[in-house]
């Protein structure tokens, strides 16, 4: 994955140099290890700026909502589907974008790496398909595939599905993935056992919404959650609160949710915030054949009828 | 998400089906009064202004 750079700075470096695009969205360095920063370059010169590495994970479908400038932006499978789901929703225009396409091998997992070692890392580099990790005092080389984000161990999307460009062969897409164990297991629970799942799931949240915040779905110019007149949703971080805010954000999630595993990529509690959201990709599948972000073409299941919607819940 | 199955209920029910609405009401609140308070979705900390 290393190599896209030189491509990504060479489409970059010429969509601003002939004018096609105001600026462009991609990665760089960030000020700590592993945690790559999406920025915006806007001249030329500052192309050098860009970075590709197994850090870029956050979703930069998130910055492009309601923007008017002509925009090239660096996509990953994920990040691609959530292009087409802010196009779905007039969120942007088709003829706004330049999509670099960027065939992926998958992110690698900060909490998991930060969690194998006891003090601060401060240096991680990558070749190929190991990664080392440097530290005072510690030097570790591990395999990528051990420590990928699990989002993207589970991938099956991880070629681009529009884009104008693209950086480097298509990837092959993992087959045979069983994307949905961990959800079978949490619907086999009683109530109870569930609810002492969820509560212990959640324990940890600060209500930082640092979840909301990443996620290119959640653009609504007031959330819910801040909304004050009226209050849905107490602001406190009682249990039941702290439910009903992850509850009601991954429902607004429904049918839309790629995936692409910024929310958990950005709790700071790390959290795994996409159980709520995968339970209802599991859903939309399986109920309306759905997948979110695949194609302009088709409108989301929960913005059309079907006289043969399943309705076997209502009595 | 842990409540329990017989507290939640979908009806369908037509401006014209009155008594269908009465028999659906009067079955939820006696399936609710059965299952007793709710004693899970409740705040323990002092509610927020």
């Amino acid at each position: 994955m290393l190599a896209y750079i030189e491509k990504i700075k060479e489409i970059s470096r010429r969509l601003l140099q002939e004018g096609n695009v105001d600026m462009v969205i991609g990665f760089r360095r960030g000020t700590v290890p592993m945690m790559n920063e999406p920025c915006f370059v806007k001249t030329p010169e500052d192309v050098d700026n860009l970075v590709w590495d197994s850090n870029c994970g956050i979703n930069l479908a998130n910055y492009l909502t309601n923007r008017q400038e002509k925009i090239g932006i660096v996509a990953k499978g994920c990040d691609s589907r959530n292009i087409v789901t802010h196009i779905i929703e007039n969120k942007i225009k088709r003829d706004q974008l330049v999509i670099i396409g960027v065939p992926c091998k998958g992110m690698i997992d900060r909490h998991k790496i930060q969690a194998m070692f006891e003090t601060e890392i401060e240096h991680v580099t990558e070749l190929d398909d190991k990664i080392t990790i440097k530290g005072v005092g510690f030097e570790k080389t591990l395999e990528k595939k051990d420590v990928l984000q699990d989002n993207c161990a589970l991938c099956i999307h991880r070629n681009p599905v529009i884009h104008d460009e693209l950086v480097g062969d298509l990837v092959d897409e993992q087959k045979n993935i069983d994307r949905y164990k961990d959800i079978r297991n949490i619907e086999t629970l009683s109530p109870e056992e569930k609810w002492r799942y969820f509560d212990n799931l959640l324990s940890a949240c600060i209500r930082c919404y640092a979840c909301r915040n990443a996620c290119p779905l959640c653009y609504c110019p007031t959330c819910f959650v801040d909304e004050s007149r009226p209050q849905w949703v107490g602001k406190s971080i009682d249990p039941i609160d702290i439910r009903t805010f992850h509850f009601l954000r991954a429902y607004h999630c429904a049918g839309r949710c790629t995936d692409c595993g910024s929310c958990e990529r950005a709790c700071p509690m790390g959290i795994k915030v996409r159980l709520f959201t995968k339970k209802l990709e599991k859903d939309c599948l399986e109920l309306f054949d759905w997948e979110a972000g695949m194609t302009l073409e088709k409108r989301p299941p929960l913005d059309t009828y079907r006289p043969d919607d399943p309705d076997d819940f209502i009595k | 998400m842990g409540i329990e199955p017989g507290r939640l209920h979908f009806s369908w029910i037509s401006s014209a089906e009155s008594t269908k609405f009465v028999d659906v009401v009067n079955d939820v609140t006696a399936g609710v009064k059965a299952l007793g308070p709710n004693k899970t979705f409740l705040k323990t900390e002092a509610k927020v202004a």
